[in-house]
Order: C-alpha cells, then sequence, then structure tokens
C-alpha cells in the first residue's frame, strides 16, 4: 500500500524518491488524488483515505503521492514553488500511468490539465492564504504581539513566511497570491454541497465522515461508468 | 456558498450555530443549545486560533460580509452572544 515514486528534480541533480500511498491492482482505472494542502490536509488525510478504500473495493487504483516537501517527502518545504507541484503532479500521472484525477481542496491548484477528473471543494490560493495569515495573527494577539495580515503579505511576498507551522517561500506565496483552481477539459466541480454536510476542513480537529466518503465515492464511481457527474 | 444578506435574527442564529456545529463537529441538537454566555475560544480547548481562522472566513462566505484584522478580538470571539452580536453589526452596516 505504501509505494515510491521518483519526481524530475528541477535542478537536473539525481531524482529523489518520494512515498506514495496506492490501491495499485493493475487495473484499467487509475485515480490520481492531489490533496488537499497545509492544515486541510491533516484533516482531510483520513477522509481522503477513506474515499480512496471505497473507489478500490469498486474496481478503481487510486494513488496518493505526498506533494514534495510535505510529509515524508525529503525535499525542504520552503523551496517549494506553485510551479513545482504542479510539475510533481503531472511527473506524478506519468509515472503512475494515472488515468484520472480527483483533486481536493487547494490541490486543485496542481491538479494534471490533461487529466480528466474532479475537483473536490476547490480552494482558491488567496483564500488559503487569508485563513492561514488569519490564524497567525489572531494567534498573535492573544501572544500579545501586533501582526498585521498587511504587513504579513509583504513579509511573505519578499522573503517567505510560516504559517500554521508551515514554511512557505517567497515564490509559493507570491504565486498563491494569484493561484486560482481552473477546470481543465473533462475536469469538473464537485462543490461540498453536492456531497452534504459539513466540509470536514472546517472541523478543529481531524474527523471523519462514512456517509460524506460514501457519497464522493459514490459520484465518482457513478461518472467514471458514464452518468452525468 | 450560500451568502444571505437579509438575515433576521432567528436565521442568523441558525446560520452561526450551523456554522459552530461544522466546526467542532457538533450534532445540530448541541449546536442549538448554545446560549448567549457559552463559552468559545478560550474556554474550548478544540477552538484553537487555525479553527477560528477557520470558523471567521467561512463566516464571511456565508453572510457575505468582509471581517478584517481590527474587528477580530478576545471579547467578540469569547461567547457565543459576543459573536452574535459581532456578525449583527456586520450584517446591519451592509
Amino acid at each position: 500500500m505504501i509505494s515510491t515514486w521518483n519526481p524530475p528534480a528541477p535542478d537536473g541533480d539525481m531524482a529523489g524518491e518520494e512515498l506514495l500511498v496506492a490501491f495499485d491492482r493493475g487495473r484499467d482505472l487509475r485515480l490520481l488524488i492531489c490533496p488537499a494542502w497545509f492544515d486541510e490536509a491533516n484533516k482531510l488525510r483520513r477522509f481522503t483515505l477513506e474515499v480512496m478504500r471505497r473507489l478500490d473495493r469498486a474496481g478503481v487504483d487510486c494513488l496518493l503521492p505526498d506533494l514534495p516537501g510535505c510529509n515524508e517527502s525529503l525535499a525542504p518545504l520552503e523551496r517549494q514553488t506553485l510551479e513545482g507541484w504542479r510539475a510533481a503532479m503531472t511527473a506524478a500521472a506519468e509515472a503512475l500511468r494515472a488515468t484520472h484525477v480527483l483533486a481536493i481542496r487547494a490541490g486543485a491548484l496542481v491538479a494534471p490539465p490533461a487529466l480528466p477528473g474532479w475537483h473536490y471543494a476547490a480552494q482558491s490560493g488567496p483564500k488559503l492564504l487569508r485563513g492561514m495569515i488569519r490564524a497567525r495573527t489572531i494567534a498573535a494577539r492573544e501572544a500579545g504581539l501586533a501582526e498585521t495580515s498587511e504587513a504579513l503579505m509583504a513579509e511573505g511576498r519578499a522573503q517567505g513566511l510560516t504559517l500554521g507551522g508551515w514554511t512557505i517561500g517567497p515564490a509559493m506565496f507570491a504565486a498563491l497570491e494569484m493561484a486560482e483552481p481552473a477546470l481543465a477539459p473533462g475536469q469538473s466541480d464537485l462543490a461540498q454541497s453536492a456531497i452534504g454536510g459539513p466540509g470536514l476542513w472546517l472541523r478543529a480537529e481531524p474527523g471523519e465522515d462514512a456517509a460524506q466518503a460514501d457519497r464522493l465515492a459514490g459520484r465518482i464511481v457513478q461518472s467514471l461508468a458514464g452518468a452525468p457527474a | 456558498m450560500t451568502v444571505s444578506h437579509n438575515l433576521d435574527g432567528a436565521a442568523l442564529d441558525l446560520e452561526l450555530k450551523g456554522l459552530i456545529a461544522d466546526v467542532l463537529g457538533l450534532d445540530p441538537e448541541q449546536a442549538q443549545a448554545l446560549g448567549p454566555d457559552s463559552g468559545l475560544f478560550g474556554h474550548l480547548p478544540e477552538l484553537d486560533s487555525m479553527a477560528v481562522a477557520g470558523l471567521l472566513t467561512e463566516m464571511e462566505d456565508r453572510l457575505g460580509i468582509v471581517i478584517e484584522d481590527d474587528d477580530v478580538d478576545g471579547e467578540m470571539l469569547e461567547t457565543y452572544g459576543a459573536l452574535r452580536a459581532f456578525a449583527e453589526a456586520k450584517l446591519g452596516g451592509c
């Protein structure tokens, strides 16, 4: 279930090795999962795996690579860029022979455009940053420090910023300020309202919801079988 | 996201309690039991700064308001009643 793949090294060095969670039984349908980012990645990790288990049972191979710099990746997070993550997900799609993509929340920002698939509750870069910056200003205020969103944004652009414990480099930060998820041909939105229930990324603590996992996996299976999504 | 500009008191209550239930993973009945003096930030260990930030960002989306840095203080987040009063004031100012 835990496997590895080799992303291309950005500077032409020897390629590093990244881990992935895979339900890989060599079937025709192979779904690449672009996971949620940062804090949302933790909150949605279990849900993501629950959806993958259901799809596996329904006959779909599921491949969940780490974003470089996250989880067990050896790459330093502060050196990651939006373009780099896009390239990594596209490389993962090729290396793992994915036929479809399921992008979750900000994962939609890096979904390989060549693959048909779904953006689940897609999140934009500005909203992602806004939430994380706000968490930092609230924490700072509690600690008696005066930090403003504006000053933090300027700092993020100039030298990068640590938000919620995640070190975001200046290039990633600047790119996120403009990044909007875009549906490529063959891709469609799956809004939370279509799944029903509260989005699990909203939870203060990581949670799970079997009924939501059933519905998300069900929509994908239905859509793969040719029914409208 | 639902953006509702013309919320009366009961509808605002429903939205806000629903939102807090979503964030805290409460059942709707538990959320309905929230009263003006029910403690939020600083009273509930799971409601840390990240969760509060999520709550405020979602409030912006669902209520169609914009919350500035200066709006956010300990008092406004301390109790359910204070948060509701804040939302009411923001909606009234639209």
